[in-house]
């Protein structure tokens, strides 16, 4: 079934230029179709002026091609009232927007905030650093030796006190899907708020904010075969209302006075400054070739490509697997460790046989301490991986084999 | 090309480290850390009066890096702390590709890691041990980090 790609590898340039190549870093960041490369450049070469500000044709166009790009993307993660969809960078920003507003402005000293062992330092140093500045307590719930959030554990940890629970729907380091609505169901039990990162799970499922229960939800587009630089903070709009602005500047404000201001309606009181409407657009091409695969096809494809990549690498002398067994709890990520080698070892020498993987902590050092390991190397899938970027992979590892004797 | 990176000498000392081992009553003691990949590694030093007595070290990382500590330990034992200093700007100098492994016959068996200069991605795991030396010798008691090691905008990401 995986034996070919979902899609054709000559709609990526990069992978077109460079046939023998097995990128198994999307997990990292995935690859561009042409498709979303010419939106952006169309847009530059049609419709590019400064939006919500010239009263001419061309601004209009601007603003009407960004305004469009949002309602795309709205719909591709299932949030009706697009107003919500707060244009970022990426989940980095997202979740640094909500603890600069609604973390400083509501946690107070004695709170709790509960994050999972499995968190992307992304959704980790700012509640840390939120729970520092407060006086309030980080909790910090276990994860499983098979890399899924201790639900026991994490149910003793929320209490009344528990103002936050931040959690990850997919681990970037494991690829471990977690059970949302459980966790959503608990937090909403003492009156919590969640913060769920969705980086790794809008490129590989089908996400629906509205049905999901979440309070905030974060992603980036560059995963998901958008550009670097354009993501989104989704929130409820009666939260978002009454959070006090992240950055203040142009196009954020109401009416500018001496000595004070007033914001600018959803979504604008969260987006000072010039849009990035390009990246936005080629966001929301993203969206669509990725809605004309479909996000079923695109679950069952990985699904495939895991069951068998598990099953190889496991018979690799050496080899342990980290995270689920179960490839139905599992995103298209092997994480994995070889006996008396040190994963950045593994990557170079799988590198020199083009196979591009990533060696380190993943961003994602708590959970490497609970792993017990430094370090692991990271092959990770998507629509343009097939069978035989599998095969490369675990013919590199036994070339490391080889080497290191 | 790995096969210039992964030379015998280096895996050999990778199996089997020398100097591998806490010291006790040591002049000074450094921890040296590379974020990118998680090596880390603790070394000891005893002086006697400006030469270095004894020098060990112990920790984790890639092979790189610990064969490149466990050959640093054997090169500058004995040596004045001028000759070590002198040894790692040769040596760095090497692994950065600016000294041509023909030209550096001074560096004895530290030439294996010629091949690193084409790796410019682990020049940082090859110099860890001599950036925490260097450290050690200014009497510096603080962690030692390569992440500014080798070309820029080489981090640890997502």
């Amino acid at each position: 079934m995986s034996e070919k790609a979902l899609v054709n590898r000559k709609d990526f340039p990069l992978l077109a230029k460079n046939p023998d190549l097995h990128y198994l870093d999307s997990a990292a960041t995935s690859q561009k179709p042409k498709a979303v490369l010419d939106a952006m450049v169309a847009y530059y070469e049609n419709d590019n002026a400064n939006p919500h500000r010239g009263a001419y044709e061309l601004s209009a166009r601007a603003t009407e091609r960004y305004h469009q790009a949002r309602e795309r993307i709205a719909k591709f993660v299932g949030v009706a009232d697009s107003a919500c969809l707060i244009f970022v960078r990426g989940t980095t920003e997202a979740l640094n927007l909500v603890s600069w507003t609604w973390a400083k402005s509501n946690v107070r000293e004695g709170d709790e905030i509960v994050v999972t062992g499995m968190e992307h330092h992304a959704n980790f140093v700012p509640w840390q650093q939120v729970a520092i500045e407060r006086k309030a307590t980080l909790k910090i719930a276990r994860v499983t030796d098979h890399g899924a959030i201790d639900m026991d554990d994490l149910r003793r940890l929320v209490t009344p006190r528990t103002r936050l629970l931040a959690f990850p729907h997919v681990s970037n380091a494991l690829g471990t899907i977690n059970p949302v609505t459980e966790i959503v169901t608990l937090a909403k039990s003492v009156g919590a708020v969640t913060v769920c990162d969705g980086a790794q799970a809008v490129p590989h499922l089908p996400v629906n904010f509205d049905a999901m229960g979440v309070d905030f939800y974060a992603f980036s587009g560059h995963k998901m075969l958008g550009p670097m630089g354009a993501g989104a903070l989704i929130g409820r709009r009666e939260t978002l209302e009454k959070m006090p602005p992240y950055q203040t500047g142009g196009d954020m404000i109401s009416v500018v006075e001496d000595q004070r201001s007033t914001w600018n309606v959803l979504p604008h009181k969260f987006e000072a400054g010039t849009p990035n409407v390009a990246d936005a657009v080629g966001l929301a091409a993203a969206c669509d070739y990725l809605d004309a695969i479909g996000m079923d096809r695109i679950r069952e494809h990985e699904i495939d490509l895991m069951t068998y990549a598990m099953k190889e690498m496991a018979s690799v002398r050496g080899v342990t697997l980290f995270g689920p067994e179960d490839v139905k709890q599992r995103s298209g990520v092997v994480s994995f460790t070889l006996e008396g080698v040190h994963p950045h070892d593994i990557a170079t020498i799988l590198d020199q046989n083009g196979v591009c993987v990533r060696a380190g902590h993943h961003c994602a050092q708590p959970l490497m301490r609970r792993m017990h390991v430094p370090a692991t190397a990271r092959a990770s899938v998507y629509v343009y991986s097939t069978r035989d970027d599998i095969d490369a992979l675990v013919k590199g590892v036994e070339r490391v084999n080889e080497i290191f004797g | 090309m790995t096969d210039a990176l992964y030379q015998e000498l280096i895996l050999d000392h990778n199996r089997k480290p020398k100097n591998f081992r806490e010291m006790e009553h040591a002049d000074h003691q450094l921890l040296g850390h590379n974020p990118l990949c998680g090596d880390q590694l603790t070394l000891w030093l005893k002086m006697d009066g400006d030469r270095i007595a004894d020098v060990s070290f112990k920790g984790q990382g890639c092979a790189i890096s610990k064969a490149s500590a466990s050959m640093m330990t054997s090169a500058v034992k004995g040596k004045s702390r001028e000759e070590a200093e002198a040894m790692f700007n040769r040596f760095h100098d090497l692994v950065t590709g600016k000294l041509a492994e023909s030209d550096a016959k001074d560096l004895g068996s530290l030439r294996a890691f010629g091949g690193v200069s084409k790796f410019p991605l682990r020049v940082k795991c090859a110099s860890l041990a001599w950036h925490t030396l260097h450290s050690a010798l200014h009497g510096e008691g603080k962690t030692v980090s390569t992440e500014n090691e080798g070309p820029a905008d080489m981090l640890e990401g997502a």
